[in-house]
Order: structure tokens, then C-alpha cells, then sequence
């Protein structure tokens, strides 16, 4: 009842809450097909840093972004508890390997603020807003500007 | 019940069967090889779309499809010769006719002053009238000859009512091709007093009942005012699967049966002919009962039409689910395989039969289900006659395309993708490879230049040749071009076949003067990566003064490969099977250093060039000992073999090809990926592409946790 009740109120957003490079990042829970654990992922060749490679969902063959990478961040420490949320970007299937999802927000429209001025270009290109939330900063991430662009992959 | 919109899909899906019924028609009308039903067919096909197109109220399609219909009828009427001119606008409305049916399937229209001249100009052909008035009719027992139905006279149009009587009797065919007598019996009935005999006496008792058979026939006696013509047209569509007779009052001549008579059994209905013909109208009645033996389908045109097999429409989504579970299928039928054989039980006859047996099986289901998928390049190439018509007509040239092979099948999704490289190819064949009609008298070459499209299997692939009969390559030309646009450098000594490569480069044009058509210089280069985005090569070979040819090969489906696993830099890849042309484990000796980094590889006195995948790739820097020790020879059609140095080879296998286009984009030297037993993902490479993009500077790896 929830759920629906939020989901029929444009007004009301839902988010997940993500970390990676110590820092808080989210993205609305429409484009989240799944989230699932680490896999080894097949390397791509002339591919931009931050894409580790494909990996195989159901037969779909999906590729993985360090997001942490993406972003300019340091690189995500490798480890096997990483977890990888898979988003449906326009048309396309990627999966975005972060640390870990840490929780499901639900904001007002309100409660997303604009991006402050004080960050980078690149940064805040990638960036919708953030939400204060406990005390904590989140970061609305902007996905469909996360793909790779299309100079990036031709290399 | 289907909604509307998909009986509007099935249509136009109709209808472009429908377009290239009739322009086949016409073309074998062109070329004199029509056969009696040619005409009939031409005329059926204008007559069905718009019968069609009136359903869905496309208005200005009706209206064309109307005039149009109208000259065929006189042409088919013998009232009209095919002479050239004719034909040409014919062809020429029969275009008009596709490009208003495609604007209708996008919701638009074309333009209506345009349609009104295309068909002005038919119509101005056809001797400027339209349908002439019917024409005092004779009665000529004779017109009853003709091998089909067909043709029927026009009944005398007295004025006021006629009676008429119609004798009708379903076969159990026609209901399995959805006709209802009912809608029949209502549209005939429909405007007139009429009385009807219902005939039972074919129902058999209760128990033996059959309601897959046709029982029932019908008696109508109406007077009408409708002509013979109108009141058969009712019935149009179910001819050939019921028995059907229409005799009229005023000369009570038996109507000729829409079905070919019964082989001898025409003459009770007619008796002998009248000798003194004209004047009989008062000759006695002949009985009002059709010749009622069951008739026989109508015998085939000729060799040509044994009866359409059965088929079903399917929509494409569908078959692409099958694929794709198909995959899957291989897949876990690998994985399945894996785990057994690290299993205790492995190594028991029966589990190494059931295994073997599965993977037969899984063989013949992916066999069938591509079978579904190939589609011949019939309509493919049908289209192209088009082409060749319009550009010719641009360029002032007279051309004719010849198709062989048109029964050749191949994957759907190749054909779709096929249709504008070929178009391409096609046009720049008009264009650039046809000399002038006036250069070719000079010569002495028939004045209507050729093209000829063939296709053909060939080892596992399928082979598209475009030829022509014109010109052939300049290459000095060609060479003096590439230099001026600074392709190539003045100094340069190339081969022929490295001349004639050179139109396959971006930017490149030989047409002095750019035409509409094509020499915009965005051709050839667009042409082949088309055809590289399909797992395909494109060569050229041409003789000067007797015509270029481009040869496309492609793979037969964009599903499945049998693909060879290995490693290379801790990476598992995949090779198709059909590139492989042996692999060694070289000694020292056989290799050599040129330069400073790159290598050769001396196979029995052929000298390779020698390549480390994993460098290739960027997988890594250099080799440690124990890496590519394993050599793969790989060919690479026009462009010679090359040496391929691996780490170790797994297996051989089918795999099935998954693109990496959909989430992510094109690779240099990748052709796909593909999921391996274990559930892990493979890259399948493309050598051709691999050595033409050379070696790549290391990218950075990114470092993954160690297992």
C-alpha cells in the first residue's frame, strides 16, 4: 500500500543510497534493474579505464563501470564483497560496481537540492542534485551521463 | 480476433508481397516471357491492395489503385497492347504505387498533385481514356476456350431486372482459408429480392457428421440489376475452392464457371455450339445446374506453380525468444557437460551417450530454429530491379538487372541489414561502372548495359556478386585520385588489387562529376563497414573494358559460430573455427625479427605476419616465458593469413554470439562476446579487424582481486 501510494505521487522520489570511495552516491530506484554480488568480468580491449569489462547476466552480456573511476575518484579497492547494481540506461543494461548499497531513501522533490557551484566541471556534470539526509550528503547521480560517451569507447 | 492495428500490419505485409507480384508480372511482360495468367495476376495484385486499402480507408491509395486497375483491366481486356511505353509507365505507376503504400504504413501520404501525374501519364498512355464503355455484347460460346475463368463477357446490360440464378457450393477448403458462405451469401443477396434453395442432400446422417467437411450447397434465383461481373466479383476471393455457376435470364447462356471446367465435362451445360450464333436468345433453357462434378483445383499454370505450400506468419519477436532460449539452452548444456565431467560418475557409457545425444539434439534444434530464421533473397533483390530502373533513368544510361540465385537463403536479420549496401553497390554500378550509351555503341557493346546479382552458398558463407558489364577500373585514374586527396603518397608502387582497394576508403570518389546518385564520396567505405558490422568482406575484382564485379561474403547467421576457446593474457577468447587454417607450436627458428618490434613467422617458406593477441589487445606489455608459445594461423580473405600467438587452447565448440552493440559499442578487432560453459563471458575476435587495427599501445590493466 506503501509503495503504491508513493509510486502514483510525482512528488515523492525513491533512491538508492550507495557508497564508493568513501563518499555517498545515490540513484532513483526506476533505473535499478537488480543488485547483485561481484563477478569476474571479461576484459574488454581499447576500453576507458574505468570499464572493467563484460560480464554475463542471463545471457546478456552487460558491462561494468567503476563508478568510483568514472567519477575521477580514487579506484574501488578489489574485493569480492563489492557489489555491482545493474541500471537500465537509455536502452542499455550496465552495471555499476560500488562498495556498497547502504540504503533505499525516500525524499520529497524538495529535498533534492541543486548541485552547489563549488564543484568541479566534471563532477558536477555527472551530478542532479544532493540530498542532505541524517547529517550525510548524498549525491543524485545524473546515469545516463555515466555511459561511456561515444569518443571515450572508440579510443 | 485480431485488433485493428494488427489487421492494418498484415496489410501492408501484404501488400509489399502484393507490389512484388506485380512488378515481377511486368517484367515478365517486358520481357515477353509472360504466361496467360501474367496479365490476370498484374491485375489481381492492383485489385487486392485496393481492396485492402479500402478497408482501411486510405482514400487517395484507393483512388490510384483504381485508375491503375483500370488500364489493366483494358490491357488485359486485349483492348491495350504491352508496348514499351506503356509498360515504362506501368513500372513507373507500380513504383508510385509502393512509395504510397510505405507513406500509408507511416501514417503519411505522398503528394497528390504527384499521384495525379503519375497517373495522368499512365493513363495518357493508355490511349487517354479511361475504362472504355462496355461494348455491345456478342455472344461467342467461344469466350468459354480460355484455360482459366477469367475472361467473361459482359452480359448484355438490358435495361431493368434480369433474373439470374446462382448455383454455390463451398469446398472444405475454402473454410480453412476463413471464408464464411454466410458474408458471401449476404453481399450477393444484399440489394435484391431473392429466393434460396438451401441443398441437403450431400448431409450425411448425425453419427457420421463432420464439421471439417462442406455439406451444404445453395440454389439463388434474384432479379437484379447488378451485372454477371458484379455479382461473380462477390465471389473473387474464393474461387478455386468452391463450385460456383451463374446463368442469366436474358440469353440464359450459362455464365462461364469461375473454376475451370472438369476436364471433358464442360459440354453438358453448354451443348454443342450453336452454329447460327447470333441469333439465339430464345433457344431453350440449358439446365440451371453447374457441371457438378466436384472440381478439381485449377490446374497449374504451367511448371511453375505446384500450389503454394503452407505457411503461418510468425511474428520476428518470436522467433528471436526461440533464439534466444536457444542460447541459453547451449549454454547450460555446456555448463551441464563441464560439471559432469568433474563429477565421480563421469566416464560411464551411459552418461557419455545421453551427453552426446543432447548436444546432437541441441545441434538439430539450433539448425531448425536458423531455418526459420533464412528467408530467401528474393524480395531483397526483387527491390533492386527498382534501383537499377531509377538510377539508370538519373544517369541517362540504359540498364537491365539479371538475379540468379535468388532462392539462396539466408538469416533475416542479414537480409534487413543487406538492403542498403546493396542499393549502394547497385546504384554505384549504374553510375560509375556503365559507360554512356553513346560510348557504348562506339565500342560495340549492346546499347542496354547488364548487372548481374547473383547469390550462392559457398563453404559455410553465403556469396553476393554485383557485376557489371561497363568499364571496368580505371586505375590510373583511381591512382591519380588518391594521391591529388592525399590517400596515397606520389611515390607509392600498389598492386592492382591494392589500386582497385582504395575505392573501399573513406573520402575516396571517382565520378568527375558528383551526381545526384552517388560519387558524393560517401559510398564505398560506408558500404564495407556495413558489411564488416555483419561479419562479411567485400572484394573487388575488374577487368578494364569488361566490367567491374563486388563480391560480398557473408556468414550464413548472426546466432551461432563454432568457435575455438583459448587463452591469452589470462583471458579467455574465442576464434570462429571457419578462420582457422592450422595452429603449430613454432620452433625458435621459425621466427624472426623485422625492425624493431615486429616479427614474422616463416610457415613452410611463407612468411606471416606474427602477432601476440594479448599485446594486440592491451592485455599486456610483453611475454613472459611460457606465453604465446601456441601459434594459431588465421585467414583473413583478400588480405592474406597471419600468425596469431596464444597461450593455450581450451576447446572447440559452438558458441552462441551475443553483441556487445546493445549496452555497449563496436570494438576494434572484437566481433562479440559470447558466455562460456562456466557462465563466464568471451570475447570472439575478429582477426581481420585485429591486425588491420595493428598493435595498440598497452592500455593500462585495470588490476582485478586475485582469486
Amino acid at each position: 500500500m506503501r509503495a503504491s501510494g508513493f509510486a502514483t505521487d510525482p512528488d515523492i522520489r525513491e533512491l538508492v543510497a550507495f557508497r564508493t570511495a568513501g563518499q555517498d552516491f545515490c540513484i532513483d530506484i526506476l533505473s535499478v534493474r537488480e543488485i547483485r554480488g561481484w563477478s569476474r568480468p571479461a576484459l574488454l580491449p581499447h576500453a576507458p579505464t574505468y570499464v572493467q569489462g563484460v560480464i554475463n547476466l542471463r545471457g546478456a552480456v552487460v558491462p561494468i563501470l567503476d563508478l568510483a573511476r568514472r567519477l575521477g575518484l580514487e579506484p574501488i579497492e578489489d574485493t569480492d564483497r563489492n557489489v555491482i547494481i545493474v541500471a537500465a540506461i537509455q536502452n542499455r543494461t550496465v552495471g555499476l560496481l560500488v562498495e556498497a548499497v547502504t540504503d533505499i531513501l525516500t525524499v520529497p522533490a524538495s529535498g533534492v537540492q541543486p548541485t552547489p557551484d563549488l564543484a568541479s566541471e566534471t563532477t558536477r556534470n555527472m551530478l542532479r542534485g544532493v540530498v542532505v539526509q541524517d547529517s550525510r550528503l548524498i549525491r543524485l547521480l545524473d546515469v545516463a551521463q555515466l555511459l561511456p560517451q561515444a569518443d571515450d569507447v572508440a579510443a | 480476433m485480431a485488433g485493428p492495428v494488427d489487421l492494418k500490419d498484415i496489410f501492408f505485409v501484404e501488400a509489399d508481397e502484393l507490389l512484388s507480384a506485380l512488378e515481377e508480372g511486368l517484367r515478365a511482360i517486358q520481357t515477353g516471357a509472360q504466361e496467360a495468367d501474367t496479365v490476370n495476376a498484374v491485375f489481381r495484385a492492383v485489385h487486392s491492395i485496393k481492396g485492402g486499402a479500402g478497408a482501411f480507408d486510405l482514400k487517395a491509395l484507393v483512388g490510384f489503385a483504381h485508375r491503375f486497375e483500370t488500364v489493366l483491366d483494358a490491357l488485359r481486356a486485349g483492348q491495350l497492347q504491352p508496348e514499351a511505353a506503356l509498360l515504362g509507365a506501368l513500372l513507373h505507376a507500380s513504383d508510385h504505387l509502393a512509395d504510397m503504400i510505405s507513406a500509408s504504413r507511416q501514417g503519411t501520404n505522398t503528394d497528390p498533385e504527384l499521384d495525379e501525374r503519375v497517373i495522368m501519364a499512365l493513363e495518357a498512355q493508355a490511349g487517354g481514356g479511361g475504362h472504355k464503355e462496355e461494348e455491345a455484347f456478342v455472344f461467342e460460346p467461344l469466350a468459354l476456350d480460355g484455360p482459366f475463368g477469367m475472361e467473361f463477357s459482359p452480359m448484355p446490360l438490358v435495361s431493368g431486372r434480369r433474373s439470374v440464378m446462382l448455383t454455390f457450393r463451398p469446398h472444405a477448403g475454402s473454410f480453412a482459408s476463413g471464408h464464411d458462405p454466410a458474408l458471401l451469401m449476404r453481399d450477393f443477396c444484399a440489394e435484391d429480392e431473392v429466393e434460396v434453395d438451401l441443398d441437403l442432400s450431400a448431409l450425411p446422417e448425425a453419427g457420421n457428421f463432420d464439421p471439417g467437411q462442406s455439406y451444404l450447397g445453395w440454389t439463388v434465383a434474384m432479379q437484379t440489376e447488378r451485372s454477371d461481373k458484379d455479382l461473380l466479383a462477390i465471389f473473387e476471393f474464393i474461387e478455386g475452392s468452391c463450385d460456383l455457376t451463374l446463368v442469366s435470364d436474358t440469353s440464359m447462356a450459362p455464365a462461364p464457371s469461375r473454376d475451370p471446367p472438369p476436364p471433358g465435362g464442360r459440354s453438358p451445360a453448354t451443348a454443342p455450339p450453336p452454329v447460327a450464333a447470333p441469333s439465339v436468345p430464345a433457344s431453350p433453357k440449358p439446365p440451371a445446374v453447374a457441371p457438378a462434378a466436384a472440381v478439381p483445383p485449377p490446374p497449374a499454370g504451367a511448371a511453375s506453380a505446384a500450389g503454394p505450400r503452407p505457411t503461418i506468419r510468425v511474428d520476428i519477436d518470436r522467433v528471436d525468444r526461440l533464439v534466444d532460449i536457444l542460447g541459453e539452452l547451449v549454454i547450460h548444456q555446456a555448463m551441464l557437460t563441464e560439471a559432469i565431467e568433474q563429477s565421480p560418475g563421469f566416464g560411464s557409457v551411459e552418461v557419455d551417450r545421453s551427453l552426446d545425444q543432447l548436444r546432437q539434439l541441441s545441434r538439430q534444434i539450433q539448425e531448425s530454429v536458423m531455418a526459420i530464421r533464412a528467408q530467401p533473397v528474393k524480395p531483397l533483390f526483387d527491390r533492386m530491379h527498382r534501383i537499377v530502373r531509377e538510377a539508370s533513368m538519373a544517369a541517362g544510361k540504359s540498364a537491365r538487372l539479371v538475379t540468379e540465385g535468388e532462392g539462396t537463403e539466408v538469416d533475416k536479420t542479414i537480409i534487413e541489414r543487406l538492403a542498403d549496401p546493396l542499393t549502394h553497390m547497385i546504384r554505384n554500378s549504374v553510375d560509375h561502372g556503365l559507360e554512356k550509351p553513346a560510348r557504348r555503341d562506339e565500342i560495340g557493346k549492346p546499347n542496354e548495359g547488364v548487372i548481374k546479382l547473383a547469390a550462392a552458398h559457398r563453404s559455410g558463407r553465403i556469396v553476393i556478386t554485383v557485376q557489371d558489364d561497363g568499364a571496368g577500373i580505371d586505375r590510373d585514374k583511381v591512382r591519380l585520385i588518391a594521391i591529388e586527396k592525399g590517400l596515397i603518397s606520389a611515390t607509392a608502387e600498389l598492386s592492382p588489387q591494392e589500386i582497385d582497394a582504395l575505392l573501399f576508403l573513406p573520402g575516396f570518389s571517382t565520378a568527375t562529376e558528383v551526381s545526384a546518385l552517388s560519387g558524393r564520396g560517401v559510398g564505398m567505405d560506408v558500404v564495407r563497414s556495413e558489411i564488416a558490422g555483419l561479419g562479411g568482406r567485400v572484394g573487388i575484382a575488374s577487368v578494364r573494358g569488361q566490367g567491374t564485379t563486388l563480391t560480398i561474403s557473408l556468414p550464413l547467421t548472426l546466432a551461432v559460430l563454432d568457435g575455438m576457446v583459448f587463452e591469452a593474457a589470462g583471458q579467455t577468447l574465442v576464434l570462429p573455427v571457419s578462420t582457422i587454417i592450422e595452429t603449430l607450436r613454432p620452433e625458435a627458428s621459425m621466427r624472426h625479427n623485422l625492425g624493431q618490434t615486429d616479427s614474422v613467422l616463416d610457415v613452410r617458406g611463407r612468411c606471416l605476419p606474427l602477432i601476440d593477441v594479448g599485446m594486440a589487445l592491451g592485455f599486456r606489455r610483453s611475454l613472459k616465458p611460457g606465453e604465446g608459445e601456441i601459434v594459431v594461423v588465421v585467414e583473413r580473405g583478400d588480405e592474406g593469413a597471419i600468425a596469431l600467438m596464444v597461450d593455450g587452447i581450451r576447446d572447440q565448440r559452438q558458441v552462441v554470439i551475443k553483441g556487445l552493440e546493445a549496452n555497449y559499442g563496436q570494438i576494434p578487432g572484437i566481433a562479440a562476446a559470447t558466455v562460456l560453459g562456466d557462465g563466464s563471458v568471451a570475447l570472439i575476435l575478429d582477426p581481420t579487424d585485429l591486425a588491420a587495427t595493428g598493435p595498440i599501445p598497452a592500455r593500462p590493466v585495470v588490476s582485478l582481486a586475485a582469486e
